[in-house]
């Protein structure tokens, strides 16, 4: 329950609210154990976009790991927030079950940074 | 005839008539109508004339010592700029804490101008409100002089011309921007805890420390007067802070389950804020004074420990964070250099990577974590730049819902995971870097949620600078931040090659030989 107090009423609109994005939700993408990338990225796409086009961005971002040219794409682990989950490339943000404001955790057995320090 | 000469007042007079006496009981109003703000919190006073005023300071006394210490302050400026001062500091890197600091530190000076003159108004008692509005004036007074000594540099370096317009946009400057918003749109009483207690007495001589030791040790004179001249300021500013903090707690037992809940709460809202003065410490003083660890040893696990061990006898218990912030004093700075230093084209002042002897440094002061997590990323960014790649990583960041810090910290006790945490508020998630501001979102959504997040912003549009055509078929929103922000072009990337690593070098040589 809320422990907010005030002097008059206090209703105001979330900044991120869906409708302000005009058709698009927002997404972000964390590379796990790749903290050279500090924290991770986000994105304004419209939920039909297929999600490929997050393995793009996820691609011109975290290439510049050496550790980006050793995954193995079959042992990828993959969550929604806490939920694991298993993405379709050819189908869209919203066929995936991602919805606006989801972390997509990124995971890749095996590789755990530079020098294997989670960086 | 013999002249009758009055008695000179004594100093408990004279404060007396010129604060306390000045004040009056409204009769055509109701008091709690003139004064609405000091009950709506839950705090309950019974008798304002219980609070003590520790300096027993009066307003013509104030004047005196303020302008006495104003016109020392503006010699030695003076002194520091005719001689070339600037060419004297340890070397160019430095002026990047000039320019970190202006943007983050005089606009928030400001607001705690404008937070103390609101608390001159809304306090009912005498005393706290005669003190609040000299506060104020101290604020306003550090906020100017802070801005006239780094003003110099501005003519030689880049990237200092647009901090006002940047604060309250830039991705970095949103973290104190949020804590100073929520600090001014609570009320009094939590306003006091936020900025005269927990910012004030608990981690402003971790400020203090790297700004004023540091720019002493890099051989600014100019910003180092500046902060001798505050903090004189500031050891009344910690006194009312402690003082109201007391007074809450003697004035009735109901007011201890409230202050705790806002002295946990600040406490980790100023941690977070100083994350960015840990790699200042760390990183970009290029002669250093002690680690962040060592400061956040010495002054807030030692001192503020101390602090809370005499507030126990109210029933005020150590912050619910603390022990979490002591994990973390071995990796923020660290944690929040790579983080800055990856967007060479988002801040304006300059990063790099800390020179060999730099690193043996860090590895000694931080000998658990520095060779084990930082140091071969650290080695890694180097070799790509020393081979034409230097890192730039393009992207918009994920920031925390509360204290708008990028979300860039580790999951307590394993350091190579991420920490997130998320609410959902009315069937919209909201995620926070760490429990403790997910506690406090859950608090009070309903401020939360009107959190302003840069990325957020520019990509709904709203962060384009005059003149962007928002109707135009190949408008993206958000390409367009550099702009928005006023950056100056020259002063981002890195260090090496940047126009004041060479100028500073010619302007040196030219002071130095013939």
């Amino acid at each position: 329950m809320t422990m907010l107090k005030t002097l008059a009423p206090y209703e105001f609109k979330s900044s991120d609210a869906l409708e302000n994005y005009k058709g698009k939700q927002l997404l972000y993408v964390n590379w796990e154990r790749h903290r050279m990338f500090s924290r991770p990225f986000v994105l304004a796409l419209p939920p039909e976009t297929p999600f490929s086009a997050v393995l793009e961005e996820m691609a011109a971002c975290f290439s510049y790991h050496p550790d980006w040219q050793h995954i193995d794409w079959d042992k990828a682990i993959w969550q929604n927030g806490n939920t694991p989950f298993t993405p379709d490339r050819n189908k869209t943000l919203a066929e995936n079950g991602i919805g606006h404001k989801d972390l997509i955790r990124f995971r890749t057995p095996g590789l755990d940074g530079i020098a294997g320090t989670g960086y | 005839m013999d002249m009758k000469v009055a008695k000179k007042l004594g100093l408990k007079e004279r404060y007396a008539l010129m604060t306390r006496d000045l004040a009056w009981d409204t009769t055509y109003q109701k008091m709690e109508d003139v004064f609405p703000q000091t009950t709506y919190e839950g705090i309950k006073i019974h008798d304002w004339d219980k609070w003590e005023d520790p300096f027993r300071l009066t307003m013509d006394a104030y004047w005196k010592y303020q302008s006495e210490k104003e016109r020392k302050l503006y010699a030695i400026l003076d002194g520091f700029n005719q001689n070339n001062g600037h060419l004297s500091v340890t070397d160019a890197r430095y002026i990047n804490v000039l320019k970190l600091f202006l943007g983050s530190t005089p606009p928030l000076e400001l607001m705690a101008a404008r937070g103390f003159s609101m608390m001159g108004r809304q306090m009912n008692g005498a005393g706290p409100r005669v003190a609040c509005q000299m506060q104020a004036v101290d604020e306003y007074r550090h906020f100017q002089t802070q801005i006239h000594s780094i003003s110099n540099y501005n003519k030689y370096y880049n990237g200092m011309d647009e901090f006002a317009h940047q604060q309250s946009r830039m991705w970095y400057l949103s973290d104190g921007k949020s804590f100073f918003d929520d600090a001014i749109t609570a009320g009094p009483f939590e306003f006091m805890v936020a900025i005269g207690f927990a910012f004030e007495y608990v981690l402003t001589n971790i400020l203090f420390v790297p700004f004023i030791s540091g720019a002493a040790y890099n051989g600014d004179m100019a910003a180092m007067t500046v902060g001798f001249s505050a903090q004189s300021d500031e050891a009344r500013h910690m006194t009312l802070g402690l003082e109201c903090i007391k007074f809450m707690l003697e004035q009735d037992p109901d007011n201890l389950p409230i202050v705790q809940r806002w002295i946990d709460k600040w406490t980790w809202r100023g941690t977070r804020k100083l994350a960015s003065v840990g790699m200042m410490m760390d990183y970009m003083l290029p002669k250093r004074i002690m680690s962040f660890k060592e400061a956040w040893e010495m002054y807030v696990e030692e001192n503020g420990g101390a602090l809370f061990k005499d507030l126990a006898r109210y029933g005020i218990t150590i912050p619910k964070c603390f022990g979490q912030t002591v994990e973390e004093k071995e990796h923020v700075s660290h944690q929040s250099w790579i983080g800055f230093y990856m967007k060479p084209e988002a801040t304006p002042f300059h990063t790099w990577i800390p020179t060999p002897d730099e690193m043996d440094w860090l590895s000694e002061k931080y000998p658990n974590t520095f060779d084990k997590y930082y140091r071969p990323v650290l080695e890694y960014l180097d070799a790509q730049e020393k081979a034409g790649n230097r890192y730039n990583n393009k992207t918009q960041p994920m920031n925390c819902q509360v204290c708008v810090s990028t979300m860039k910290f580790n999951e307590p006790g394993d350091p190579m995971e991420m920490c997130f945490r998320e609410s959902v508020y009315k069937g919209e998630k909201f995620h926070t870097c760490s429990d403790h501001c997910k506690e406090i979102f859950d608090n009070e959504p309903e401020k939360y949620v009107q959190t302003f997040i840069s990325s957020h912003q520019g990509l709904q549009g709203n962060c384009e600078p005059d003149g962007t055509d928002v109707k135009a078929p190949d408008f993206k929103p958000g390409q367009n931040m550099l702009d928005y922000w006023k950056l100056d072009k020259r002063a981002l990337g890195d260090f090496n090659g940047s126009e004041d690593q060479k100028n500073f070098a010619a302007w040196r040589e030219q002071a130095t030989k013939n």
